[in-house]
């Protein structure tokens, strides 16, 4: 700070002293709000997980089989050539455990989350999804093999939630 | 500053969606792969080993994404590649396109700029956002009063009239009759647009571009390179822009100052001495009926105050002597948000390639695209293209 700053009168106000109905304060809400248009990548994916069934799109240039779907392969520059089912397992690519929620607030059981390679997609491609909450943080681990638990039909509504989260595979 | 007025940029490719009202079919990742592939097609090139960097146009709010550069690399063909956002219209993408080019750091640049309108459900809420928190956005108007302000001093000052606002109305929609890309061709009344509902008086909702979805993409390449790709490079001859002071309680409600001062600069550029003469047809920005007056005034198409007398006499009409928004502009073939400037140059790469069918312009070899970013902006560029180098 230089020794001008030094000199600015007053005090820094807290918290309470800005909500307070004496200080000068300006709120605003932006009204920003949003419906993207699903397009056929989004639209198959969701309608897919209505149905229990994880689809991705396959690229012959590359030969890799796209999760999330795409309409284009971004290695090849060209466009995916056929839809292909991948299945509800996979393998833990990585994971982290976190004890912020969204908004930032402090939680007691936290939430695991995980890149899971999805069985029949390429190497490295998958879903971003939780991890059952049942599980132990300490046993988790990357490699480790997991399968979706989905929710029951009624309850889906074409979303990734549709799947309510994955966890251990038994083994056998 | 002497060797920078040397230009060597060329368009080489151009690739674009046909401009819809709505697109509930595509994604704009969808409509952009779709685009970029037509450009890279027309200019012979592979983004995978051909094009050294890429850029696109794009405002967050307008695609309610936060760093929006992260969305755009895969359906461009520029994973693992330079690639970057200028947060504002195409044509300042473009214009930062010819820069990088100019580095000689690379020889191939794609530019990129989309709207994707139909999924903003808050359009006037995002333009509101837009005004200063302190002074402006308590007063809980609708953001096009900044409009309303500006055609009424334009107006009182010029004498232009409101009946020649709506002639530019039904000239661009007419004009857009025969672009197959625009959204909103129409043979439409003087009387039509008079009598459409009171926005901000003078403003009526006719005199206001109705918006569109679409994805624009250019191909941008050196000399050299052009030479090699191309058989019909249409060069960059001279480029500015320009930002105004933001103070809607001080600016220059009556010119458009960034328009003359950019134009200004990019005609010196290109050696344009008398625009009227000079220029083979024009695309200005008519986001709002009477902003299309004010920018040729602007731009020294013609004197203050005459742009709505040479309207009504047909000089700006497609067969006239200085054409104005031939594509249909904002008004005819949709408001494309920061893509409506690539559209403008759009037209003018289709017409100095001769290929514009219907609406050619015969002989045409300088063209002039100008661009405004909208309410409550007061930025603005200018970009003059020729056939010949
Ligand atoms: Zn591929």
């Amino acid at each position: 700070m230089s020794e001008k700053m030094k000199e600015v009168p007053g005090i820094y106000l807290r918290d309470a002293e800005l909500k307070a109905e004496d200080a000068i304060t300006f709120k605003w809400r932006p009204n920003a709000k949003y419906a993207w248009s699903g397009g056929i990548a989004y639209s198959r994916y969701l309608a897919e997980l209505k149905n229990g069934r994880i689809i991705g799109r396959a690229c012959r240039e590359c030969g890799r089989i796209l999760v999330p779907p795409r309409m284009f392969c971004d290695t090849c520059f060209r466009a995916t050539d056929e839809w292909v089912y991948v299945k509800d397992t996979g393998t833990i690519n990585t994971y982290s455990v976190s004890y912020l929620d969204a908004d930032a607030n402090r939680i007691k059981e936290p939430i695991l989350v995980a890149v899971i390679d999805l069985d029949g997609a390429s190497e490295g491609i998958g879903i971003l999804h939780y991890v059952d909450p049942k599980v132990d943080p300490k046993d988790l681990h990357i490699g480790m093999k997991l399968k979706a638990v989905w929710k029951p039909e009624k309850e889906r509504i074409g979303s990734v939630t549709d799947i309510a989260y994955f966890e251990p595979l038994k083994e056998g | 500053m002497k060797e920078v007025l040397f230009m060597t940029v060329a368009v080489v490719g151009v690739g674009y969606t046909d401009f819809r009202s709505t697109t509930p079919d595509v994604s704009f990742k969808e409509q952009m792969f779709e685009a970029a592939a037509k450009a890279y097609q027309d200019a012979g090139v592979h983004p995978r080993k051909d094009i050294g960097s890429f850029i696109t146009g794009a405002e967050d709010y307008w695609e309610g994404y936060s760093i929006f550069d992260e969305f755009v690399p895969d359906q461009l063909g520029a994973t693992l590649r330079p690639v970057c956002t200028i947060s504002g219209d195409g044509l300042q993408a473009l214009l930062t396109g010819a820069m990088q080019v100019k580095t000689g750091l690379m020889d191939v640049v794609a530019v990129e700029s989309h709207s994707a309108a139909s999924d903003l459900l808050s359009f006037h809420g995002i333009v509101s956002h837009g005004l200063d928190p302190v002074y402006n956005r308590n007063m809980n108007v609708n953001p096009f009063f900044v409009a309303g302000l500006e055609m009424r001093k334009y107006l009182s000052e010029t004498k232009a009239s409101r009946e020649q606002c709506a002639r530019v109305v039904t000239k661009n929609k007419l004009n857009a009759m025969d672009n197959p890309l625009a959204a909103y061709p129409a043979v439409m009344s003087i009387e039509e647009v008079m009598k459409s509902e009171m926005v901000s008086n003078p403003l009526t909702r006719r005199d206001i571009s109705p918006l569109a979805d679409g994805a624009i993409v250019m191909v941008l390449a050196s000399e050299k390179k052009a030479k090699e790709l191309s058989e019909n490079p249409i060069w960059l001859k001279g480029m500015s822009w320009i930002s105004e002071t933001p103070w809607l309680e001080s600016r220059d409600w009556s010119d458009a100052t960034y328009a003359r001062l950019s134009s200004e600069k990019a005609f010196k550029m290109a050696d344009i001495t008398n625009p009227q003469k000079q220029l083979d047809l024009v695309e200005v920005d008519d986001w709002f009926s009477y902003k299309e007056l004010q920018h040729l005034e602007a731009i020294g198409v013609c004197e203050k105050g005459q742009a709505g007398k040479l309207l009504e006499q047909g000089q700006f009409d497609r067969d006239g002597d200085t054409p104005v928004n031939v594509s249909g502009g904002r008004l005819g073939a949709g408001n494309l948000l920061e893509a409506s400037s690539l559209q403008s140059v759009l037209e003018c790469v289709i017409q100095l390639r001769g290929h514009a069918g219907k609406r050619q312009i015969k002989g045409a070899h300088t063209a002039a695209a100008q661009s405004w970013r909208g309410v409550p902006t007061a930025t603005g560029s200018m970009l003059v293209l020729s056939n010949e180098k």
